[in-house]
């Protein structure tokens, strides 16, 4: 039956629990895009025969390839969109630079787009009241306590807070430190928040 | 408000000279809140407040200048830095909201701002302006590049506009009135029901259909909740 390429890769977006990215299914996209051509080019064939031997029994066949053509456009559109979506959701995740399992997954294209995505967002931080701007990506939880007690995942050599204390941060070694200093540690998976 | 905003308030209010009401830190803070929580709670975006947003960075570069001259291990500094995070927060919580409502919407923004007539307020700050038409330009390259361009002649365009869906102005809203509002009209939900005009008496909380209330709240009449 026909479309039935272009479901498959909207149910594989579906199937994949959370927002994780797939790989990317180059090989049934090309599948859709060879249906679509096939379609198209029967289609042309059709038309003229029934313009030039009025043949009006083959509108109805015309019609249907048509609908097939229109699904498969939209499915696919829609499959690119939605890919596009969870990478854009990485950006606020994971910072400007991706985990290497998930640029695995992405196409080049894919690759730019969020090049060229990473580039806006950060204009438009920068252009945020007038001076330095404003990093939109941090503070995505409200402030509830000032300093929180934090462990060491990973070696990660000096850090300095504000009163100018500097700090090892050796693995396994635990930390109170400041909430608003560890923040970007934690996401990237250098510290951990601990919670008594 | 804390000390840091006190000894602030003169400094702001010599800043804004070019504004008509000068506002108090205290002011400001208020309005960044209401339009955090009215952006939050709204289905569609809503007008920029971009003075408001300048205020609070001014105000927030101004706190953080304050709290390098306290001294260190002074109580007071754990305070005003507590401040400074939640005034931060919220300021970055408001600006995501929008941003995430820019992409969400991005082609039903854009035609939007294009089609304002002179005179009316801007739905997007220049710099969101900027974005939301590298969004759209970034994605539509992408996909004419992947997918379009490669099919058959008659499909190579998408219509952003027909694609993308539009937000849900009948979506239901928690507000308070802060204006007594007479006669507002309820529309029918469905051919049963007939529709109806309600009061809606200053201080009472309500939950209504956004697209009832949606010209109210831009006048500042009720605020989301």
């Amino acid at each position: 039956m026909f479309c039935e390429k272009a479901i498959e890769l909207i149910r594989e977006l579906h199937r994949v629990s959370d927002g994780q990215l797939p790989a990317f299914n180059e090989d049934g996209l090309r599948q859709v895009l060879q249906e679509m051509e096939a379609l198209y080019e029967q289609n042309q064939a059709d038309v003229s025969e029934a313009k030039a031997a009025g043949r009006g029994d083959l509108i109805p066949s015309i019609k249907l390839r048509h609908c097939c053509l229109l699904r498969n456009q939209r499915c696919v559109v829609a499959y690119l969109y939605d890919r596009l979506l969870r990478i854009r959701a990485l950006r606020w995740e994971y910072g400007s630079v991706l985990p290497a399992n998930v640029r695995f997954h992405m196409s080049a294209e894919e690759v730019q787009w969020f090049g060229q995505y990473k580039k806006s967002l950060a204009s438009f931080m920068r252009s945020i009241g007038g001076q330095e701007g404003l990093d939109v990506t941090q503070d995505m939880k409200p402030p509830k306590s000032l300093y929180i007690q934090v462990r060491c995942l990973k070696d990660h050599g000096e850090f300095e807070i504000d009163d100018g204390t500097v700090i090892l941060l050796k693995k396994n070694s635990q930390h109170f430190l400041p909430r608003w200093k560890c923040e970007q540690l934690i996401r990237q998976g250098v510290l951990e928040h601990v919670m008594s | 408000m804390s000390d840091a905003l006190s000894e602030d308030g003169s400094d702001i209010n010599q800043d804004d000279s070019q504004e008509e009401d000068v506002m108090t830190p205290a002011e400001l803070i208020a309005k960044l809140e209401q339009a955090w929580l009215n952006e939050k709670f709204s289905p569609e975006l809503l007008e920029n407040r971009s003075e408001v947003v300048e205020c609070v960075m001014e105000q927030l570069t101004h706190m953080e200048a304050n709290l390098q001259r306290v001294k260190k291990g002074d109580a007071k500094a754990g305070f005003h830095r507590m401040e400074i995070d939640r005034i931060r927060f919220v300021l970055s919580s408001y600006l995501r909201s929008r941003l995430q409502k820019i992409e969400k919407y991005f082609p039903h923004v854009l035609e939007r701002e294009k089609s304002l007539v002179e005179g009316q307020p801007s739905l997007l700050s220049p710099e969101e302006f900027a974005f939301a038409k590298e969004y759209y330009a970034n994605t539509e390259t992408y996909l004419k590049a992947v997918a379009l361009k490669r099919m058959p002649p008659n499909l190579q365009a998408v219509d952003m506009l027909k694609a993308v869906p539009e937000p849900c102005l009948d979506s239901f809203v928690f507000l308070r009135v802060k204006e007594r509002q007479e006669n507002i009209l309820i529309e029918p939900e469905t051919d049963e029901q007939r529709d109806f005009v309600v009061d809606l008496e200053e201080g009472s909380q309500h939950l209504m259909r956004y697209r009832i209330v949606a010209p109210l709240v831009s006048s500042g009449a009720v605020q989301l909740i």
